[in-house]
């Protein structure tokens, strides 16, 4: 979450009814993880004995594999291009540093099911080799089934090392030139430079980057499950959707959480460090020019990742989705009505996480007499953003069901109103994108100096009309890209919506999910050209906020 | 330790948007052995450029750096940095911030086996009489006792050159005073060849064998000091 200056005291606190709205939404996020434990250790240690054996071992072992993989993979990528970019100048640069961060717009759902059919033995990449190679015959040549660990390891990697990426360009952007000369003249060559000196000094953002990398592979359950491999994340959504056994899917569910407890302080701690190295007044590393070969090479190196996490997927879809609409001559209404729904979804998401971090911002900004609390307030309303989509739903269902009930009882309705009516699923999203704009207003509000709030007092304005006539118009811009941020996470949310969507409710991530499982590939690639040209807006957002003046907290993006 | 530097009509110029900017023309400039020299001038004269440029930071669009006979930098070659045997202090210090004071002063020695490091990060501290400070990092020091860590750094590697740039520039008055004396007997004592660069005429005085008083990009003139 995006780190904010202290705001000093204002002028007065905010009044009770903003205090306790905002205590009522830190124990909204927290009542989830809560349920949990209490699901996963209110059934005895007994139970949990044919799970430890049959289940978790496996899928702990691949999540493990998994989280290694990716984490090495995101880290190559991102911390090499991240250093081409910003202390070499070579052909392309000028695009190829802010296209670097295109993978972003694909959920790594998508890049999966792209990669499936591209990379198809009777598919074109395969087919081009082997007319390359002059084979006619997948059974002569093929390259490795990509439904497999490292094929896995190979989809994630390329769509999530813009998070190492942004973070360590960031981190290179702000490292003062004087360092890497400093050891230059102690006899260190670029190459030494680099490692001595500005690769120790990135490790803290690094591990930011990583961690927020590795909480999205965690999150992960449409690349996983496509692929093969039986993560923790499927192992919840299986044990549920196929076995129905709630107590189960809770027990999986915390053993998510320890690594997710793990990948937080990973990412606190990074933040911690990050102070490094930013505080002298300074020139920055000035790119140096690569010629012949090696300015060409370093625009390889670089252009790879985008071909292989933006590019090809992307063409493929478009070909995919031109193919259809032109032949097939129009889309069916099932999927018309997909997009509908998951347009009312991300509406309704955007309008609660908004209001929820408009009311947590101020509340925390306002307590100037117990600043503790109100940060803790803060930080345990913002949790969401960790918590894996299954994670969230399967701790959400049991409150949800037993809220439902007395509801129905009470009003002597029929079935579960509030989960028919998605309402939980909207919650369940809200809570997980709720960090955006929070973070992004208390940014915004630190921006706003407190002389602005008392001449408005001293004009005879009151508390709630100067957050209305004053703080509201100047915190627009920050509430507006905190909406973009959540409309667009919503719309490509598929873990916690396929728990907890109501019965014959698609989005355009669900019915891709559906048919790339069934393996019938007919309007799938429409719903994810969708998802994708969405996903692009908060892309450019970024790459105009991140890649400016570089601030070195990136404002968490989620797929 | 014999380090005759020469300066022989150097140009160092930017290419800028509306074409060739000269900062430094035909500037020439030599040095004994164990001699202080001074550039002395307004910021904005070329001196750090000149500076930057023997350390290898700045290609040369003409004439010829030399140093024991070593071509440096011409307009055709251009020695990398780190094979100068050059030593440099900043004017911002540099101190790396991930490294303790002692690994600092140790970063330039790694061609000496562990224990040669040690005996020569402690013989450096204790040249600038921070025997103490090893252990501490670059935020938990004074902004003097920085600099002279940053000194020690720059003189462990026993440089044939050392490049002061703006030394005092960070430091208050009083501080200022008492390390400009106090350096100047350290490198003395070293027998250290050195340019240093200010815009602060009584730093120069009190540092300096040797003025050279810049303008526009040239050497207008040369000042011996008592000192």
């Amino acid at each position: 979450m995006q780190m904010t200056r202290r705001q000093p005291p204002a002028l007065q606190a905010a009044g009770p009814v903003w205090r306790l709205a905002s205590l009522a939404i830190a124990i909204g996020v927290l009542a989830p993880v809560l349920t949990l434990l209490w699901l996963a250790f209110g059934t005895g240690v007994g139970h949990w004995g044919p799970l430890f054996a049959h289940v978790l071992p496996q899928a702990a072992l691949n999540t493990a594999l998994l989280l290694a993989g990716v984490g090495t993979l995101v880290l190559l990528i991102g911390t090499g291009c991240a250093w081409l970019v910003t202390a070499h100048d070579f052909p392309g640069r000028g695009m190829l540093h802010w296209a670097l961060l295109l993978p972003l717009a694909m959920p790594t759902y998508i890049v999966a099911f792209a990669y499936l059919d591209l990379l198809h033995p009777i598919g074109p990449v395969q087919g081009a080799i082997r007319w390359m190679l002059g084979f006619d015959s997948p059974r002569q040549f093929r390259l490795p089934d990509l439904r497999s660990m490292p094929g896995a390891i190979f989809v994630l990697g390329f769509v999530l090392y813009p998070y190492v990426y942004m973070t360590a360009r960031a981190m290179f952007m702000t490292q003062p030139a004087h360092l890497l000369e400093a050891a230059r003249t102690l006899g260190e060559s670029r190459r030494g430079a680099f490692f001595r000196v500005a690769l120790p000094l990135a490790r803290p953002a690094l591990a930011v980057g990583l961690s927020l990398a590795l909480l999205e592979t965690l999150n992960d359950i449409g690349a996983s499950e496509f692929l093969g491999v039986n993560t923790l994340t499927v192992a919840v959504y299986t044990t549920w959707i196929t076995r129905s056994d709630l107590a189960g899917a809770a027990q999986i569910a915390c053993a998510m959480l320890f690594v997710v407890v793990a990948l937080v302080w990973l990412e606190r701690n990074g933040r911690r460090h990050q102070r490094f190295g930013s505080s002298q007044r300074m020139r920055a590393v000035q790119p140096r020019r690569l010629h012949g070969g090696a300015g060409w090479a370093a625009t390889a190196v670089t252009a790879l990742p985008v071909l292989i996490g933006f590019v090809a997927p992307a063409l493929y879809l478009v070909w995919e989705s031109a193919k259809r609409l032109l032949q097939g001559g129009g889309v069916s209404h099932g999927l018309i009505a997909s997009l509908g729904n998951t347009i009312a979804l991300a509406a309704g998401v955007t309008v609660v996480a908004v209001a929820a971090g408009l009311i947590v911002a101020w509340a925390a900004r306002s307590q100037g007499t117990s600043p503790n609390r109100a940060r803790w307030q803060a930080r345990a309303a913002t949790l969401g953003y960790a918590v894996p989509g299954t994670v969230l739903a399967i701790g959400l269902l049991t409150p949800a069901l037993a809220f439902d009930a007395a509801l129905a009882t009470a009003f002597g309705w029929q079935g579960l109103p509030l989960m028919s009516a998605g309402i939980v699923l909207i919650v369940a999203c809200a809570i997980r994108f709720l960090a955006m704009p929070v973070g992004g207003i208390e940014a915004g509000l630190a921006r706003i100096p407190p002389a602005i709030e008392q001449a408005s007092r001293l004009l005879g304005e009151t508390t709630a009309g100067t957050l209305r006539r004053v703080h509201l118009p100047l915190l627009q811009p920050a509430i507006a890209a905190g909406a973009l941020l959540v409309f667009v996470d919503a719309m490509k949310e598929l873990p916690a919506t396929l728990l907890l969507r109501p019965a014959n409710f698609d989005t355009l991530a669900t019915w891709l999910y559906a048919e790339a499982a069934r393996g019938t590939y007919e309007e799938g690639a429409i719903a994810a050209l969708a998802i994708v040209l969405a996903g692009l807006l908060p892309v450019v957002l970024l790459a105009r906020n991140q890649l400016g003046t570089a601030p070195v907290a990136p404002v968490p993006e989620h797929a | 330790m014999s380090s005759p530097l020469h300066l022989e009509s150097i140009q160092l110029a930017y290419d800028t948007p509306r074409g060739l900017h000269t900062v430094v023309d035909d500037f020439s400039l030599s040095l004994a052995a164990g001699d202080i020299a001074c550039l002395f001038g307004p910021s904005g004269c070329g001196k750090t450029t000149v500076l930057r440029a023997i350390a290898g930071f700045e290609p040369l669009r003409a004439g010829t750096i030399r140093l024991d006979e070593v071509v440096l930098s011409s307009a055709r070659s251009h020695l990398p940095p780190e094979q100068r045997r050059v030593g440099m202090m900043f004017q911002e210090y540099a101190l790396f911030p991930h490294l303790s004071a002692a690994k600092n002063v140790a970063f330039g020695l790694r061609r000496l086996d562990r224990a040669a490091q040690q005996a020569r990060v402690a013989e450096m501290l204790a040249l600038v009489g921070l025997a103490e400070a090893g252990e501490r990092y670059p935020h938990e020091l004074s902004g003097g006792q920085q600099q002279r860590i940053a000194l020690a750094r720059a003189l462990a590697p026993s440089p044939a050159l050392l490049l002061l740039d703006e030394p005092f520039s960070n430091l208050d008055g009083g501080t200022r005073e008492r390390l400009t004396a106090e350096v100047r007997g350290i490198l003395k004592q070293a027998g250290q060849t050195a340019i240093l660069v200010t815009h602060n005429e009584a730093e120069a005085h009190a540092m300096a064998d040797r003025i050279g008083v810049m303008h526009n990009g040239r050497i207008t003139h040369w000042l011996d000091t008592a000192a």
